[in-house]
């Protein structure tokens, strides 16, 4: 939702970003405030998720140029750990699979890590088990997930319903979620994309990235941005998702560049 | 790789001190007189020292392995000291009586000695260099007919019983490292359970290596007639020299019917510094014989030091239904090379034997599983289940897996599984956009990549183990 007079949260002006000596960022720039839902679209290959990672502070991603202040501060200054724990979420495109390790165990330890750099006590396993079957309920998960090692052996869906497991437990101020949708059948989307509307308040922001238009029919943004080679050519409202659905992006890119030329 | 991962690899070994303590110690080299000498300082009987002199004759018609995929310089046998034992004024009636020097090294190696031990309801024999300098518990034991102390005294109190086993399941000639242990072995422990008896306590050696250029050749004989358990826990340090110690142990285990041997190992030798300089080399031979119907012998081990491991605890299944385990995590990390595994021999009818060994790399270094799983004619119904997995961290270090499966009866069925996963940016990173930072995320990652080995150690072994390959991955170090 857009609340009037609300703080930014997020404001990127001339991003730019290489990975291995490649440029894929090329000059972006966003403004995102608490309570508002966004929508980043565009063709494969157009830097969508290296958005995403060099927000979340992916290491293989070296940033060029420009700035992105968080919450006033300089987000780029801050170790992935740090940004985590000022309020960065970053739910994956593809989840890690860590085996051995007891979903219930990675979850609390990130939980208690979080509660540990606010000053704040630790939970011990049966406090955080009474916290985290309440998150569960939030994204529709069966309490067995806990038990099973981090992502292994997980449907597609499974990985992703855990991801907004972990949003829900660490209650983000920024979700940045990297193609949620995808592997997710209609029933599980439905269901992933409940979970995330009711995680979404005025106080937090959400950062969808997106193929397609079909997430956007269960979590409605209220910006949606195209990105096409490494740039934000085109941003409007939800109108533009459903056109982008109906006309592709070609008109979009067509529009861009005879703006560049006029 | 990323630096951070790097800075975690590299973390220093905190047990390289060395004890300022009078040693007595033997002329460098090897030769019947040495041999004879060694035999003399210990007052042995004659048959043993006709053993060791008959070793002897062996290794020298023997040449060092050179299968295993590990390299290193030819080692100088003339220049090895091969007998050092602490100096002390006279035989210790009591623990109270040990060099205060020598406790307090135990006490900085976190050793459960004295107090420590009673708390822990562990006995302790600890061997310093070439000797067994303490054995604590004894008494308790001896109560319930349990013998446990040094091999020394063994030959000497419990002459008949040594003499009986002693290289039945690794016989003097068995290999060049097993010949060279058996003709200078030092000391090591002996640990007899009577028939039907169940050992009430773990019970514990702690090995150290203190000076430089020495040896250790230690033996370790543990015999459980039928119905008897016990499970016993081996630790290891040594300190840190820039020059390679050679540490070649034997380690024999009789297991007679329905009896059960639980052998548990934490290796951590001074690993030699991030060049390769200095460190132990590791080369032991560790051999468990379940010799009667229904026995069982399980090893397992958390080898994360040594400069070179070449060990492979095996099981021989002669009784029928009799049952093999090894479970393994082998750490190694900048020039470190492991060669281990196991041996799983079937002899006996309806033998089931289970290998899980996880191996860890990291750094520059070299870390290879080899294992046999043979099934003889006899073994009708035998069964083996192997499961090898490897983990990289970084890119600069290697993991071999070598399988060698041997069936010679149709009835038995032999399962290998093998999987390799690597600790890479994209795994770290996904902790730390978790607020989980690069050293928590390791250790949690490579806890539970060993989950099902430290599971198999006892409780206080396994918060140890856990608690090492911590120190040796992270920067937590005391």
């Amino acid at each position: 939702m857009i609340v009037p007079g609300a703080p930014p949260l997020l404001e990127v002006r001339g991003l730019t970003a290489t990975v291995a000596g490649t440029a894929i960022l090329k000059g972006i720039d966003l403004s995102v405030r608490a309570g508002e839902v966004h929508a980043i679209m565009g063709p494969n290959g157009s830097g969508k998720s290296t958005f995403a990672k060099v927000l979340a502070g992916h290491p293989a991603y070296a940033v060029t140029g420009g700035e992105v202040r968080y919450r006033a501060e300089n987000l780029l200054a801050l170790a992935p750990e740090a940004r985590a724990r000022a309020g960065v979420f970053l739910a994956f495109q593809y989840p890690i699979e860590v085996p051995g390790v007891a979903n219930s165990q990675f979850l609390r330890l990130a939980y208690n890590t979080l509660r540990t750099s606010r000053g704040e006590e630790e939970l011990d396993p049966l406090e955080f088990d009474d916290f985290v079957r309440e998150k569960l309920e939030l994204v529709g998960m069966d309490p067995a997930f806990l038990e099973r090692s981090v992502n292994e052996g997980f449907s597609g869906g499974e990985k992703k319903r855990n991801e907004i497991l972990q949003m829900a437990i660490l209650e983000p101020k920024l979700a940045i979620l990297d193609e949620t949708d995808s592997g997710l059948d209609i029933d599980a989307l439905r269901e992933v994309s409940a979970g995330v509307n009711k995680l979404s308040n005025r106080d937090n922001a959400i950062v969808l990235v997106t193929h397609y238009q079909r997430l956007l029919d269960h979590i409605e943004p209220d910006y949606v941005h195209v990105m096409e080679g490494g740039q934000i050519i085109k941003s409007g409202d939800k109108g533009l998702a459903l056109e982008l659905e109906t006309r592709g992006y070609d008109w979009v890119r067509a529009e861009y560049e005879a703006r560049r030329a006029a | 790789m990323s630096t951070v991962l790097q800075n975690l690899v590299n973390q220093p070994y905190k047990h390289g001190f060395v004890t300022e303590i009078e040693a007595d110690v033997a002329p460098r080299g090897l030769s019947e007189d040495i041999i004879r000498l060694i035999s003399s300082k210990k007052n042995e009987p004659q048959w043993l020292l006709d053993f060791r002199l008959d070793a002897y004759r062996r290794w020298l018609s023997m040449r060092p392995p050179t299968w295993p995929n590990v390299s290193y310089p030819p080692i100088d046998f003339q220049d090895i000291i091969y007998y050092s034992a602490p100096k002390s004024k006279k035989k210790l009636a009591s623990m109270d009586e040990v060099d205060p020097e020598l406790l307090r090294t135990f006490e900085k190696l976190g050793v459960p000695m004295n107090e420590r031990a009673a708390l822990a309801g562990v006995a302790v024999d600890v061997i310093f260099d070439s000797v067994s300098v303490a054995t604590t518990y004894k008494q308790k034991l001896a109560e319930v007919g349990i013998v446990f102390c040094s091999i020394s005294e063994a030959v000497r109190d419990h002459a008949e019983l040594v003499r009986q086993y002693l290289g039945s399941v690794v016989p003097p000639g068995d290999n060049f490292y097993a010949a060279l242990n058996s003709a200078v072995f030092t000391d090591g422990s002996f640990c007899y359970i009577p028939k039907g008896v169940k050992c009430p306590m773990d019970l514990s050696t702690y090995f150290r290596i203190n000076t430089q250029d020495s040896g250790q050749f230690e033996r370790t004989l543990i015999v459980a007639e039928d119905g008897a358990s016990v499970s016993y826990l081996e630790g290891c340090t040594a300190p840190k020299f820039d020059t390679n110690q050679l540490h070649a142990a034997v380690v024999e285990l009789v297991a007679h019917e329905r009896a059960d041997i639980k052998y548990s190992t934490v290796q951590n030798w001074y690993a030699g510094d991030e060049n390769g300089k200095g460190g132990i080399f590791n080369f032991v031979t560790k051999r468990g014989l379940a010799r009667g119907a229904h026995s069982k012998i399980s090893w397992t081990q958390v080898e994360t030091g040594s400069a070179i491991t070449w060990k492979y605890p095996s099981c021989v299944l002669l009784g029928d239904h009799s049952i093999g385990e090894f479970y393994s995590v082998a750490l190694t990390n900048h020039r470190q090379q492991a060669d281990t595994g196991t041996k799983m021999v079937h002899v006996g009818r309806n033998t089931r034997s289970t290998i899980v060994s996880k191996g860890i790399s990291a750094g520059h270094s070299n870390n290879s599983y080899r294992g046999l799983v043979k099934i003889g004619p006899r073994a009708e119904g035998a069964r083996n289940y192997s499961q090898c997995d490897s983990m990289l961290i970084g890119a600069e270090c290697g993991a071999n897996t070598f399988p060698y499966i041997d069936v010679q009866n149709a009835s038995a069925r032999v399962e290998h599984e093998a999987s390799t996963s690597k600790i890479g940016e994209d795994q770290l990173f996904y902790f730390a956009s978790r607020g989980i930072g690069a050293e928590e995320a390791v250790s949690m990652i490579i806890n539970g990549f060993c989950k099902e080995v430290f599971r198999q150690l006892p409780m206080e072994f396994a918060v140890e183990a856990t608690k090492l390959l911590s120190l040796k991955l992270e920067g937590s170090v005391g």
